[in-house]
């Protein structure tokens, strides 16, 4: 017998699935501005050789990018209330998302500032621009510039990450699918509406994230 | 710590087979006297689990072991006779009883109106339920004082559709994965309450001692059923004197101590 496809099972729980996207999203949020925020802290001590929070970060990013981001959250989420430090879902939740994007994201920036030619430096430095000037426009601004790309698709990246974290009951898009799914046993349908959902929101960021570098990144970086 | 309690297709499918294979075999059966014949022959053949701990596993010595397996044990000894254990599955519990091949499946089966249809159920030795647990020094005895309070439950499970039915929107219900993550944010104190199973809260409360599981109230309840052949009625008066036995002198409350790490229950 053909399977039937009904897909009413799942539009019945249309807003568990709407605001499911929205913590998603908003998770993303808040992940991607104070991920990309520590990422430029770390990617500036690792190109200018700060110490000792050169090789600080580069013990976190090494460690980072070679565990599992779901092993991590667990590791917040599972193991740290061990030491005392209990969070709930959305903060342990949050805290993984940063420090993973901010690990990825500090090797990204740190390509970009290293590709800035030291003779930029000097020139600014001669025409008499503050340390201040010299860094917002010369190093950060043309270095966000020429990574751009590459940090939206690590936040799509980390957007799309982010359904792991139904795992440790945060409501997320994938929890809101995987509760629908195991009310109505319609896996098909619930998937496909969940993996059209995602596929929206990713097309959405990185269309957003292209016109808020052209705006405010790249366009002024030339 | 696996919790799923003999999936319900799966039974459905052996009561199909059980009945179909009754069916061909007639009426035959039902008219031999299974108490009569175990006395003779000295031998009482029960159906027991092998792959369903605690009530019947396979132990480090190859042999069959679990709160079953001393049941079946007990009663034997009661009936002055040796037993024969037959391991079955869940699928294959109830032909084996239909078609003679056991004499009783003591196999963590519960009743429901199906299954009465085609075998008898004695009355119950085992408990088995869903509840909520929680810190035994904390007073919890029913769904209401549960508002403002978190529980833990594994999603898609019976207790977390039962209890998604029964509690208040105040209460906060985390859904987790699987049965593992369930019991990890109890144990670490993420959630204040799980609901699970009696098994597995007497499976964690053997592993760990950290923030031991105490029964707080009941989802549902489904205890267990000495199974034997319909019309048989000998025979089932006797199952039910030897369990009320056991239950009185505490032979069945020494085997719910040592597979289920907790008493029997008063109202079983």
């Amino acid at each position: 017998m053909a399977y039937q496809f009904d897909f009413a099972p799942v539009f019945e729980h249309t807003n568990l699935l709407l605001s499911g996207a929205g913590f998603t999203l908003a998770l993303t949020a808040v992940g991607a501005v104070l991920g990309i925020g520590l990422g430029i802290v770390g990617a500036i001590c690792r190109a200018w050789r700060i110490r000792p929070f050169d090789s600080v970060f580069g013990v976190y990013v090494e460690i980072i990018r070679n565990t599992p981001f779901l092993v991590q959250l667990f590791f917040i989420f599972f193991g740290l209330p061990a030491l005392g430090i209990k969070m709930t879902e959305w903060q342990a939740a949050v805290l993984a998302m940063v420090i993973n994007l901010g690990a990825y994201s500090t090797e990204i920036i740190r390509a970009g500032i290293q590709a800035t030619p030291r003779g930029q430096l000097e020139a600014a430095a001669s025409l008499a621009l503050s340390r201040f000037q010299i860094f917002r426009h010369v190093v950060l601004r043309p270095a966000l510039a020429k990574v751009w790309p590459a940090l939206t698709s690590q936040v799509i990246i980390v957007m799309l990450g982010s359904a792991v974290c139904s795992q440790i009951a945060t409501e997320e898009l994938t929890f809101a699918a995987n509760f629908i799914q195991s009310r109505n046993f319609r896996a098909f349908e619930t998937y496909f509406v969940t993996t059209a959902m995602y596929f929206v929101m990713a097309l959405l960021i990185r269309q957003l994230l292209m016109q808020i570098g052209q705006r405010y990144v790249v366009g002024r970086a030339g | 710590m696996t919790m799923t309690r003999r999936p319900f297709l799966r039974s459905l499918c052996g009561l199909v087979a059980g009945v179909a294979v009754a069916g061909v075999i007639g009426s035959t059966d039902a008219h031999a006297d299974v108490l009569a014949n175990v006395q003779k022959t000295g031998t009482l053949r029960v159906a027991v689990p092998q792959d369903f701990p605690p009530f019947g596993s396979v132990g480090t010595d190859l042999k069959p072991r679990g709160y079953d397996i001393d049941m079946a044990n007990l009663i034997g000894k009661e009936l002055g006779v040796k037993v024969e254990l037959i391991p079955v599955t869940s699928t294959n519990r109830i032909p084996y009883l239909t078609t003679g091949k056991a004499d009783l499946v003591i196999s963590s089966l519960g009743k429901n109106p199906d299954r009465e249809k085609v075998i008898d159920f004695s009355d119950a030795y085992a408990p088995f339920f869903n509840g909520v647990f929680g810190p035994e020094d904390v007073a919890l005895s029913k769904v209401e004082e549960l508002d403002g309070k978190t529980v833990g439950v594994t999603r898609g499970s019976v207790e977390d559709l039962e209890l998604t039915k029964i509690a208040s929107p105040k209460v906060t219900i985390k859904r987790f994965e699987d049965n593992n993550a369930t019991i990890s944010a109890y144990l670490t104190g993420q959630v204040q309450f799980v609901a699970t199973g009696n098994v597995v809260a007497a499976a964690v409360n053997d592993m760990t001692k950290l923030r031991r599981l105490g029964a707080k109230f009941l989802i549902k309840n489904s205890p267990c059923y000495v199974g034997y052949a319909k019309g048989e009625a000998a025979l089932g008066a006797k199952l039910n004197a030897i369990i009320a036995k056991a239950k009185q002198d505490g032979s069945l409350d020494a085997i719910a101590q040592r597979w289920l790490n907790a008493p029997l229950p008063k109202d079983l």
